[in-house]
């Protein structure tokens, strides 16, 4: 790709940006949120028309009009979210709309061929599925490796992958760069777009950095490393992506531990045989770790007043409280930002102020009607503290960043003082710069007397972050280790235990 | 006023002044007030409709509760001699009732609103005819009511009461959903509402009242509209009215989807429908193709819109 432009209303997306792969490559495609590396894939899977510049595949020039052009070039894309149909089955999958069809008047489907042609492709990477497996009963990871047989069923010549790895655990991860290295040995070119810096570093044979638009440099393999990337994506050197790195910055536990929060014997739905205690201190950030599945989104939504609760108490203060629905939760001090942010999180289409204010409006009201001044005033002064990066506050939040929408996601909290926030997977697919300013705002709050549980699935994540960390396996806290005994090992022990 | 709002106001005053040139008649006194009268009647139901399907349900039982209603009114003023305020009061609360157990079944037990308002639909005109035994109900000279009638069939100051009574509904209406908090929270479940629930808003009270609303708003209109044909037959009064509803909602800028919508667009959606029912009289068009005219024009609407949202979309990131 050549001296790419794109123009959106009121923003350059691009900018005389280059970009090439060559055949048996992994190309690792990093950025901001914002920097415009989903507006270049967006262009090669002609899904957007560039304004300027020209693509060449195998050294030919070619005009992509559309998703159907870029499929016949041979481009293939996997989305963070997967497109699959959960009612069909794998080789049904596969195969969508080109089903190997019986010879005869009625052009029946041939599924004895299908099954066989989908054993050959998923034998091809390595993947022990069977085809007849319905794909909503596959995990995310399994979806994925169907997803990439089925790009490498239309003889992809570029596969294009974006952010693989945000579900997926590190087993499941390892799997997949096995994958990725048996179709890059059979010609194909691969472009990996990740915030895992870890992962650009392990897997790619160069890495492209992309900035406000432009490029902003190139690796070659050996040069590829964590803080040379971040430098080129951000700028300037960040201190850390994390808050603190030091253990002797947290204040010590010598200052008086009170309960803020208190989960007692609480039962899920979903392992209706575990009861879970935990405390929370006041100014503590408690992380939970533990493998996908654990139950750890569960117990918070249990916690919190939106999944069911089979039994138990939730304190706060020492005091119990009722809590039967998230209002009620709320309304006591103690909040969740969920995990799936464009589920549940962002309220798509409606501005940023109105998602700022929305569990808070009666605050702005009087007799029912809103003060628009009033709330327009508290969202600003929200965005200002979290440096939230939007066109306006009147703009809709679709035009946001993920980084930017989880901010506003968060600052939704803020104005109410929450006694105890939860978090789950806060810095899931946000980038550097925001994740940052996210763990900043972790450690604000704690700092304030908030009691803080941060569930995480990046090691890292928690043992920088954390005070204490509770790791979950099945359903069960298989233990809680103190700040000093916080290593990854010592977590992933427990979490596999 | 949104991009949608401008170009429904733009394609009711095209067809204004088309009809006007097409047939001056269109701009006499009594055409308006007559246009007016119907406007308000209908407006006043769409709007219940409107916001039924701004929280991302549907209301398919707007006809058979004006059906029901109709009957009901009939009898309890004529035959059981009802003081008219009790009737009135009666026939409201009966529409608020039936609204709250559509929201009830809607949201506690998670039944899909198309499928509770059908059956509603279907009961309420069944037990309307079993009533009435099928027999046609009027109010005959309206000895004692008079003043109900007044209010539903009458004028204040040349303008048709239903079109008074709609300004009115109309500015509660507003108030209700572009500057409170209840619309905003209707707003967000019609957008999304696993989000909404998640930030704390009461989902499932909210949907309910929309639907409460909804019936009530329909229970004003089922008044006005008995008393203004004084002539209720079981089996057919009322007939499309939630289509009337539902095209005036969505040509007013309601996404069916919820979540989108205002409450001038509605209205303008209404006057829209009922201008081309007077074109269609004024011009002499059979009135066998009342039907099709409309269709006709809200599908060149509905196509125009999407086609200018596309040539949009294809400069959005």
């Amino acid at each position: 790709m050549r001296a790419v432009a794109k123009r959106f209303p009121g923003v350059v997306a691009l900018d005389q940006v280059n970009f090439d792969v060559a055949r048996s490559e992994i190309v690792g495609l990093v950025g901001e949120n914002g920097a415009g590396k989903s507006t270049l894939m967006k262009i090669l899977a002609g899904i957007h028309r560039p304004d300027a510049g020209e693509i060449l595949i195998g050294g030919a020039p070619v005009t992509i009009d559309g998703p159907g052009d870029a499929a016949r070039l041979g481009v293939a894309v996997i989305h963070q979210e997967l497109e699959m149909i959960d009612t069909l089955d794998v080789a049904g999958n596969i195969f969508l709309g080109r089903e190997p069809r019986r010879v005869g008047p009625l052009r029946l489907l041939d599924r004895r061929r299908m099954e066989q042609l989908a054993i050959q492709l998923l034998a091809r990477i390595g993947a022990a599925i069977e085809p007849r497996t319905i794909v909503g009963r596959l995990s995310t990871a399994q979806q994925q490796l169907v997803a990439i047989a089925r790009a490498l069923s239309f003889d992809a010549r570029i596969l294009i992958l974006d952010e693989p790895t945000a579900s997926l655990g590190s087993d499941d991860a390892a799997r997949l760069f096995r994958v990725l290295a048996e179709v890059r040995t059979r010609g194909t070119a691969i472009v990996y777009v990740s915030h895992r810096l870890a992962e650009i570093e392990a897997i790619a044979d160069r890495a492209v950095v992309l900035r406000d638009g432009r490029n902003a440099g190139t690796l070659a393999r050996g040069e590829i490393r964590r803080d040379r990337l971040v430098h080129l994506m951000v700028g300037r050197a960040l201190e850390s992506e994390y808050a603190s790195s030091l253990p002797a910055s947290r204040a010590p536990a010598t200052s008086p531990r009170t309960p803020r929060l208190q989960i007692d014997r609480v039962r899920t739905s979903r392992y209706p045989r575990v009861e879970v205690s935990l405390t929370v201190y006041r100014g503590e950030v408690l992380g939970i770790a533990g493998l996908i599945g654990a139950g750890r989104s569960e117990l918070a939504e249990a916690v919190c007043g939106i999944g069911p609760r089979l039994s138990g108490n939730v304190l706060l203060d020492g005091m119990p409280a009722a809590i039967a629905s998230p209002r009620d939760a709320i309304r006591q001090g103690l909040c969740l930002v969920p995990q799936d942010r464009r589920g549940r999180g962002v309220v798509r289409g409606m501005s940023v102020r109105e998602n700022i204010t929305l569990p808070n409006l009666s605050a702005f009201a009087r007799l029912g009607l809103v003060n628009r001044r009033a709330e327009s005033m508290a969202a600003r002064a929200i965005t200002t503290t979290l440096t939230v990066k939007m066109p306006s506050l009147e703009a809709s939040i679709d035009t946001l960043s993920g980084g930017n929408q989880q901010k506003v996601v968060l600052g939704r909290w803020l104005a109410l003082k929450p006694r105890a926030i939860v978090f789950d997977e806060p810095t899931q697919g946000v980038d550097v710069g925001a994740r940052a300013d996210i763990h900043r705002l972790i450690r604000r709050l704690a700092d304030e007397g908030t009691a803080v549980v941060l569930i995480s699935s990046d090691l890292q994540e928690i043992v920088a972050e954390c005070d204490r960390v509770a790791v979950m396996h099945d359903g069960r806290v298989t233990g809680v280790l103190e700040r000093p005994d916080c290593t990854p090992q010592a977590i992933m022990r427990l979490a596999v235990a | 006023m949104t991009r949608k709002d401008i170009a429904v106001a733009l394609l009711l005053t095209v067809l204004c002044a088309v009809v006007a040139l097409a047939s001056p008649q269109f701009l006499s006194v009594a055409n308006l007030q007559n246009v007016g009268r119907l406007v308000g009647t209908y407006g006043i139901f769409s709007i219940g409709v409107g916001l039924v399907i701004i929280s991302g349900g549907i209301d398919l039982s707007v006809g058979s509760i004006c059906a029901l209603l109709g009957v009901l009114l009939s009898m309890m003023l004529v035959e059981w001699h009802w003081p008219p305020t009790v009737a009135v009061a009666a026939a409201l609360a009966i529409g608020a009732c039936l609204g709250a157990v559509h929201g009830v079944l809607i949201t506690r037990l998670r039944l899909q609103p198309f499928i509770v308002t059908l059956c509603g639909l279907l009961l309420y005109r069944g037990a309307a005819r079993y009533i009435a035994r099928d027999a046609t109900k009027g109010f005959g000279a309206g000895e004692g009511f008079e003043w109900v009638r007044t209010i539903a069939a009458g004028s204040l100051g040349g303008v048709p009461m239903p079109f008074v009574l709609l300004a009115i509904v109309g500015v509660g209406a507003w108030l209700l959903l572009h500057r409170s908090v209840f619309g905003r929270h209707l707003v967000a479940i019609g957008r999304n509402e696993e989000a909404a629930r998640y930030a704390g808003v009461r989902t499932q009270a909210v949907v309910t009242w929309a639907y409460v609303i909804s019936g009530t708003l329909t229970a004003v209109s089922a008044i006005i509209i008995a008393f203004y044909t004084n002539s209720i037959s079981p089996a057919s009064h009322g007939n499309f009215y939630e289509l009337y509803a539902i095209a005036a909602a969505v040509v007013g800028g309601c996404s069916l989807r919820g979540g989108e919508g205002s409450i001038v667009g509605i209205v303008m959606g209404a006057a829209l429908l009922q201008v081309i029912r007077n074109l269609v009289n004024l011009l002499d068009i059979p009135s066998s193709l009342d039907f099709a005219v409309m269709g006709g024009v809200i599908l060149v609407g509905a196509i125009a819109d999407r086609l200018v949202a596309q040539r949009s979309r294809r400069t959005e990131p």
